[in-house]
């Protein structure tokens, strides 16, 4: 069987089986959506920061775009809720394009660049001088498309496209030629890679997957202001998760999310004032001791992990 | 090779400053098709900087470069890498977290060889890489990572191949195989500028040597004349004191 079909099967398959069932058995719905969110999120960061190395640290920037995207598409040209999250994927992409320059940059100066860029495309949304057309800083209020079963499954469907995207980049040369770029771009090039157009792909493609992540979100929450879908909350999680499973895979930010968002949960549930310390200890230990993430400890024994 | 072959390469006045260094000075030297042609100098005379410029990591900022009869002065590497242009580099680059076998996969899909390129074992296989074909190459040591930087560039049907300090920290037998390597890659019509300090080597491979000294060259010959050449004895005498 060839490898793709293999994790398609194995990995992704039985992960969209868990969440079609769970919300049958489970009641905390939000948080089923929540997870849903987040490991969309977490593979975004993968496909940017795992295949070409660049850290998008306001990577909430396309998330909220997105939202705002959706949010503008029912209020303005009263788009159907399906639609308007395609146009919130738009919005992401459209912000990918006029950012692609940041690409220039790398390393720490690109984070910093990319945060800044989130900070701005905040306080452009909610400028009060805009509210005739984003309502500014007072939020908005989306009753009309409210249907968070619908928006629940169209959250599964973005994160199985995603995955889907991730399974190829493990298994095809395309994904091999990002990682090589991510390793050495002047190689890379000498192995005949067009390497700018590689990064661009790559960073497009994360930005399609937060945007429609946002735009989605904004139909299941239908009430939310600008520090809600900008929250850079957003931003490091996604990173914090991605990294703790171990990037470059498909598993890893799936087992990142499940396990801290898990964990962060689970915390907040039961001692919240214990919450930050604990989260902060436990993400200190990973950087000390396992830096290429828990994928790492299979991978040191020599375990190809997908 | 025919001495009058027309050239595959030709550069003619390169001009590649830094700043306001200018490390490449009004360079000029062809090269030939089945030709291995040294390019040797003191330190710090331009020799990677000339093969980072027809590589087309720099642009040129003078001069011409004519390739196969088309300028390609300031064209993107994966360009030229696609037009048959390839090299390796003085401190080998190789994609360190990938396995040696993903390493020349890479170059294998997007090198666009325009004959079949040849098969990957059969290179890993000559270039002594077989057995650590699954290990990362972050595992290699560094002659062993150049011998990967010219399975690379080979497996993308280079037809001009730039070798910069190939065989420096090779032992005496390894020069000798790379060596008979070299000499057949040049028989089977690919033109190649060797880049190397020890005279030795390049004695045993080169047709020609062009000397450079601060950016430009200033003997073109074979290297037994070179070496009788006060001024190039000068070059590599000051050179020594230089650094
Ligand atoms: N990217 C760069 N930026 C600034 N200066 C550079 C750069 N690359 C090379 N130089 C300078 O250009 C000059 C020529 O360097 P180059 O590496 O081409 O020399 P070389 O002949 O290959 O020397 P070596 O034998 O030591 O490898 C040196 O003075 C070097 O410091
Ligand atoms: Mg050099």
């Amino acid at each position: 069987m060839p490898s793709f079909v293999r994790h398609m099967l194995l990995i992704v398959a039985p992960l969209m089986a868990a969440f079609a069932i769970l919300p049958g058995v489970y009641d905390n719905h939000l948080l089923l959506f929540n997870f849903v969110i987040f490991l969309i999120l977490a593979q975004g960061v993968n496909i940017i920061y795992g295949f070409t190395g660049y850290l998008p640290f306001g990577y909430v920037g396309f998330f909220g775009a997105g939202a705002y995207g959706f949010a503008i598409m029912v209020m303005h040209l009263q788009a159907p809720a399906p639609l308007a999250v395609l146009a919130a994927g738009v919005v992401g992409v459209l912000l990918g394009l006029l950012l692609t320059p940041l690409l220039r940059l790398s390393g720490a100066y690109f984070a910093i660049a990319n945060l800044a860029a989130a900070l701005a495309v905040l306080h452009f949304v909610a400028n009060p001088a805009l509210e005739s057309i984003t309502k500014g800083p007072y939020g908005v209020a989306l009753n009309g498309t409210f249907n968070p079963t619908l928006a629940y499954i169209g959250a599964v469907i973005i994160l199985a496209l995603t995955l889907g995207f991730v399974v190829f980049l493990r298994n095809s040369s395309f994904g091999m030629a990002l990682q090589a770029v991510r390793e050495d771009a002047v190689s890379a090039a000498m192995a005949g890679v067009n390497v700018v157009k590689m990064r661009v792909i790559a960073w497009l493609v994360s930005a399609l997957v937060a945007g429609l992540a946002g735009g989605v979100f904004a139909w299941y929450v239908s009430v939310f202001y600008p520090d809600n879908v900008f929250s850079s909350d957003f931003s490091i999680f996604a990173i914090v998760f991605a990294l703790f499973g171990g990037v470059a895979t498909i598993m890893g930010p799936i087992v990142g999310v499940i396990i801290l968002y898990g964990i962060y949960n689970l915390i907040g549930f039961t001692t919240p004032q214990y919450f930050q310390l604990i989260y902060g200890v436990l993400i200190m230990a990973l950087v000390l001791f396992l830096p290429a993430g828990l994928v790492s400890l299979a991978t040191r024994r020599g375990w190809n992990v997908p | 090779m025919s001495p009058d072959a027309k050239p595959i390469l030709t550069v003619n006045g390169l001009v590649k400053r830094f700043g306001g260094f200018h490390a490449l000075d009004g360079l000029s030297f062809h090269v030939s098709s089945g030709e291995i042609l040294g390019l040797v100098g003191p330190n710090g005379s331009g020799k990677t900087t000339a093969i980072n410029v027809i590589s087309g990591l720099y642009a040129p900022d003078g001069g011409t470069l004519t390739y196969d009869g088309a300028s390609i002065g300031g064209m993107a590497s994966h360009k030229l890498v696609h037009r048959g242009i390839n090299r390796t580099f003085q401190i080998p680059k190789p994609f360190l977290s990938l396995t040696v076998r993903q390493n020349v996969e890479v170059a294998l899909a997007y090198g666009r060889a325009e004959v079949a390129p040849p098969k990957l074992t059969d290179l890993l296989e000559q270039y002594h890489l077989a057995e650590l074909a699954d290990r990362p190459a972050a595992d290699l040591n560094s002659s062993q990572q150049k011998m990967l930087d010219l399975v690379r560039a080979l497996a993308t049907r280079p037809r001009l191949l730039l070798l910069d300090e190939l065989a420096a920290g090779l032992n005496p037998t390894e020069l000798d195989w790379i060596a008979g390597h070299i000499k057949a890659l040049a028989q089977s019509g690919l033109a190649i500028i060797v880049v190397e300090h020890l005279m030795g080597f390049i004695e045993q491979i080169t047709d020609r040597v062009i000397v450079m000294n601060a950016g430009k060259e200033i003997f073109e010959g074979t290297l037994a004349v070179a070496v009788k050449v006060p001024q190039v004895i000068e070059v590599f005498l000051g050179g020594e004191h230089g650094a």
